[in-house]
């Protein structure tokens, strides 16, 4: 097990370096020039030979390469021409936020995800099934920006139910940080309001960022739990006598909730890509819409710095998937 | 298989007409539609890609206002809700909706066949090297792949963009850049289990070169994924570009693109709210139409999955 254990960090660091030779490529190899990127658009000659200079990009690749990863390694993302701060400030300042929208958002998928699969898989091809079906595929084909358009349209703006955009309204000032998530500080500090509001405000991002992951698990769970309840010790545990209830979603649940567990993972990492559009429609203050205000303002050095902070999240995403495979599931335990 | 009909065709005794030649995949094809024709949801999908299909092909012709798909200015007429001369309402130059949709229907589905297309040429010949060739070769091969997964496309799309520069193109360039590793991993984990079959050893010992191997025996087993894959990713590369025009990295206005027209569309919101909703309309339906599809290609070619 300490094996395994082992084994996966040290994939994990050899992925980090593959992700490292990635942006690489895409900030120093890309046609265009990089110094003039990291310089912003409307720097002087001078500034931009400065800058040449100084990152090393006048030195042959390879050395370059190393300068690179030695630079990240020290917590070197570059400046933010748009902000004035450093890349690495920004991400600390916007990436709670994202955190919390996309943790919401998970949250909202999982507790309605599994119920839909576990009775799609139970009422097989009835209207409930045909239901649920047409409305993952649905959810997968939506314009994730134009769906939280929408809901902003009727919600906000028709019914007057819920907030337009923003992560609090302006009445209510950001609770005192501790953990930078809203809606816990808000309680830890015992600011009822604030919670409110905070609640308020995330329930339109996360519903409109939910759905490729709600997908997902509904489609999952319903096929493994189909084959789950196929199975021997099901018929077995009906035979004795024991309900309904317990049997499904107590014995055939946790048999099917181990690959939907790996989907969770896998669609975390999608979920912070789609926070880039969530984010813009909602104007949620997260690291998505610092990238695209950046790509806009073509500053260069933050859209780099999401890319790795995105790709990092998910391979942490999938490794902390693994372990909880391991400590789930004894066979797996056995086979490391 | 249908390797064998070569051999066959020597040993008759007269040139056999086309149909005769291919009777088996006929009768394939035919047990294919068969089973599709009765998926209901699938039929939705074929429909609706067929409707979109055909609108990009004669859309130039059947739109109400041709002019205003190139950026002409009515400013007597903008904004003007849906009604019979401007089904779709109007613009905030006076332009056609519909005829802007219309138009757009065609660029989206250019991009979306280009970006599926340049995946497919990098992904699958490098998916079965990998599956086939084993050790390093996979090693290398398989780790770019995952390491290229590991950042959602439309992230590292952004990436490639702002380094390009932002407009069309480059969006295009962006995402074939990015699309392909999932054709790798597809391809190669299906050249994995064909690669023990029993008629890929046959002919080897038979004297098959690899590429031969690869190409007559191995490939056509792995067209029906591809093809489920190619046409969920068809659907997936719409979202996708217009995900990148609505950020205002992709095609720029006055280009009819769906993406860009919620844009500026989403300014006018509530008031003139038919602007943003008919384009993000007819993206929903398209992309619906091609996983419907898929969805309906994976229960025909794998009749395991059906029902799940």
């Amino acid at each position: 097990m300490a094996l395994f254990i082992g084994k996966r960090m040290a994939f994990l660091v050899v992925m980090l370096f593959g992700l490292l030779i990635i942006t690489f490529l895409i900030s120093h190899v890309a046609p265009g020039d990089p110094a003039s990127l990291a310089a912003g658009p409307d720097a002087p000659p001078e500034m931009v030979e400065h800058i040449r200079h100084e990152f090393g990009l006048d030195r042959p690749l390879p050395v370059q390469l190393g300068l690179y990863v030695m630079g990240i390694l020290h917590g070197n993302l570059g400046q933010s021409v748009r902000t004035g701060h450093s890349v690495l400030q920004d991400l600390g300042d916007f990436f709670p936020a994202t955190f919390e929208l996309v943790t919401v958002s998970m949250l909202i998928a999982v507790v309605l995800g599994i119920p839909l699969g576990m009775l799609s898989a139970l009422k097989q091809n009835s209207w409930f099934d045909h239901a649920a079906r047409i409305a993952s595929v649905s959810g997968v084909a939506v314009p994730m920006f134009w769906l939280g358009l929408m809901l902003q349209l009727g919600f906000a703006l028709y019914l007057g139910w819920l907030p337009l955009s923003g992560r609090l309204g302006i009445m209510s000032a950001p609770p005192d940080p501790v953990t930078h998530l809203y809606l816990i500080d808000s309680l830890l500090a015992g600011q009822w309001d604030v919670f409110k509001d905070a609640l308020a405000h995330i329930i339109l991002p996360a519903v409109s960022l939910c759905f490729p992951a709600l997908a997902s698990i509904i489609r999952v769970n319903r096929a493994e739990m189909i084959e789950a309840l196929g199975q021997d010790y099901i018929v077995n545990a009906r035979a004795q006598g024991i309900g309904t209830f317990r049997t499904v979603a107590i014995y055939a649940l946790k048999n099917a909730f181990l690959p939907t567990l790996a989907m969770i993972g896998l669609r975390y990492g999608w979920m912070l890509g789609g926070t880039v559009l969530v984010e813009t429609v909602f104007d949620w203050p997260g690291i998505g819409l610092y990238a695209t205000q950046s790509a806009i303002a073509q500053d260069f050095q933050p859209i780099m710095g999401v890319t790795l902070l995105i790709g990092v999240n998910f391979m942490v995403a999938n490794l902390l998937v693994d372990l909880a495979y391991l400590w789930l599931d004894p066979r797996t335990r056995q086979a490391a | 298989m249908k390797t064998a009909s070569p051999e066959i065709a020597l040993a008759a005794p007269a040139p056999e007409s086309w149909r005769e030649r291919h009777a088996s995949s006929i009768r394939q094809s035919r047990l294919y539609w068969r089973t599709y024709r009765r998926n209901v949801s699938a039929m939705v999908g074929l429909v609706l890609v067929v409707i979109f299909l055909l609108l990009s092909l004669i859309g130039p012709w059947i739109v109400p206002y041709p002019a205003d798909a190139t950026g002409a200015v009515h400013m007597a007429e903008k904004l003007l809700p849906p009604s019979s001369a401007h089904w779709f309402g109007t613009d905030e130059v006076g332009n056609d909706i519909l005829t802007r949709v219309l138009i757009g229907t065609r660029l989206s589905l250019e991009i979306a066949i280009i970006i599926t297309g340049v995946a497919t040429i990098v992904g699958v010949p490098l998916g079965i090297l990998a599956g086939y060739s084993g050790g390093w070769t996979r090693e290398i091969i398989m780790r770019v792949t995952d390491v290229c997964l590991s950042v959602p496309a439309l992230v590292l799309a952004i990436a490639i963009v702002a380094a390009l520069g932002i407009g069309i193109v480059n969006a295009i360039v962006a995402l074939s850049l990015v699309w392909w590793p999932g054709y790798v991993r597809l391809v190669e984990s299906k050249t994995l289990s064909l690669k023990g079959e029993a008629y890929v050893d046959a002919a080897r010992l038979a004297g098959a070169s690899t590429a031969r191997i690869l190409f007559s025996h191995i490939l056509p087993n792995c067209l029906s994924p591809i093809l489920v894959k190619a046409s969920m990713d068809m659907g997936m590369a719409i979202l996708a570009a217009a995900a990148l025009g609505f950020i205002g990295l992709g095609a720029q206005p006055p280009t009819p693109e769906w993406g860009a027209m919620i844009s500026i569309g989403r300014n006018y919101l509530p008031t003139w709210w038919w602007y943003a909703t008919f384009p993000g309309l007819a993206i929903y339906l398209t992309v619906l139409g091609f996983n419907l599809m898929g969805d309906g290609l994976r229960d025909v070619f794998d009749p395991k999955s059906r029902g799940r």
